[in-house]
């Protein structure tokens, strides 16, 4: 897993590559709390890269949404390819969360 | 490729994962499974195999095995083994799944998406160890 993160704006854009299963969750996780503690709140997914998500990768997320939530942040989701986004279906975390075919297209909403 | 019948056993703990999940994909990669139902079937495992290694022996090191070979009938079948505690996870209630964020809960996913894949999993306790049965059907569900 590979995570790239850079400022747009008020946004973050955290980039993932590769996988998040259970060995590298923590560290995704990690890297959030990281950057929520540091004051960026308006967090933007790029999941192009993101060729496999287990449930312990949306356990990540989920805690850390609740996390934001509490500070009034944000978290957006953009590319999620097939596997990825099939995950994100069956889980309803397609329902719960925005998701935007592109970052360009989720950055807009912020 | 990993030609089947093929068994593995290894230590019941994380570092485990990969290797498991490699040995999987290339047994069932010789039977001409495609590569979606592949990348299905490997989320299947890494959740049953997570919950192996958390919950399985809570206060000793185990092992766990996994068979990939055919069942009476002739059809492809994966068995994943433990002598840990008697534990049937598909016995767990599914999440709700309609839930919002604040109110959704972190757990139970894992097991869930195992029955969406591969729904005609079993389970059954044998001579000391959890059994858990997963027939292979080529084709993609999702």
């Amino acid at each position: 897993m590979e995570i790239t993160v850079r400022k747009e704006g008020s946004a973050t854009v955290v980039s993932v590559k590769g996988r998040i299963d259970a060995i590298t969750a923590g560290e995704f996780e990690k890297g959030l709390i990281a950057l929520m503690a540091g004051g960026d709140c308006m967090l933007v997914l790029n999941f192009n890269g993101l060729e496999y998500i287990s449930s312990a990768g949306l356990r990540s997320i989920l805690s850390t949404a609740k996390q934001l939530k509490a500070k009034e942040g944000k978290m957006l989701f953009a590319g999620l390819q097939g596997p990825v986004k099939d995950v994100f279906k069956i889980s309803g975390f397609g329902s719960i969360f925005k998701i935007y075919d592109t970052e360009e297209e989720a950055l807009r909403q912020l | 490729m990993t030609q089947i019948p093929a068994h593995i056993r290894v230590p019941a703990n994380i570092d485990s994962l990969h290797t498991l999940l490699a040995f999987v994909w290339s047994c069932l990669e010789s039977q001409g499974i495609g590569q979606e139902r592949l990348r299905e079937i490997e989320l299947a495992m890494e959740e049953i195999l997570v919950n192996i290694f958390k919950y399985a022996y809570p206060d000793r090191q185990g092992e766990v095995e996994i068979a990939c070979g055919f069942d009476d009938g002739g059809g492809l079948q994966v068995e994943v083994s433990d002598h840990g505690i008697p534990f049937n996870s598909l016995s767990l209630g599914n999440p709700d799944l309609q839930a919002g964020i604040a109110e959704r809960n972190i757990g139970g996913l894992g097991v869930f998406f195992v029955k969406q894949l591969v729904p005609a999993i079993r389970y059954r306790w044998e001579d000391g160890r959890n059994i858990l049965t997963l027939p292979i059907d080529p084709a993609a569900l999702l």
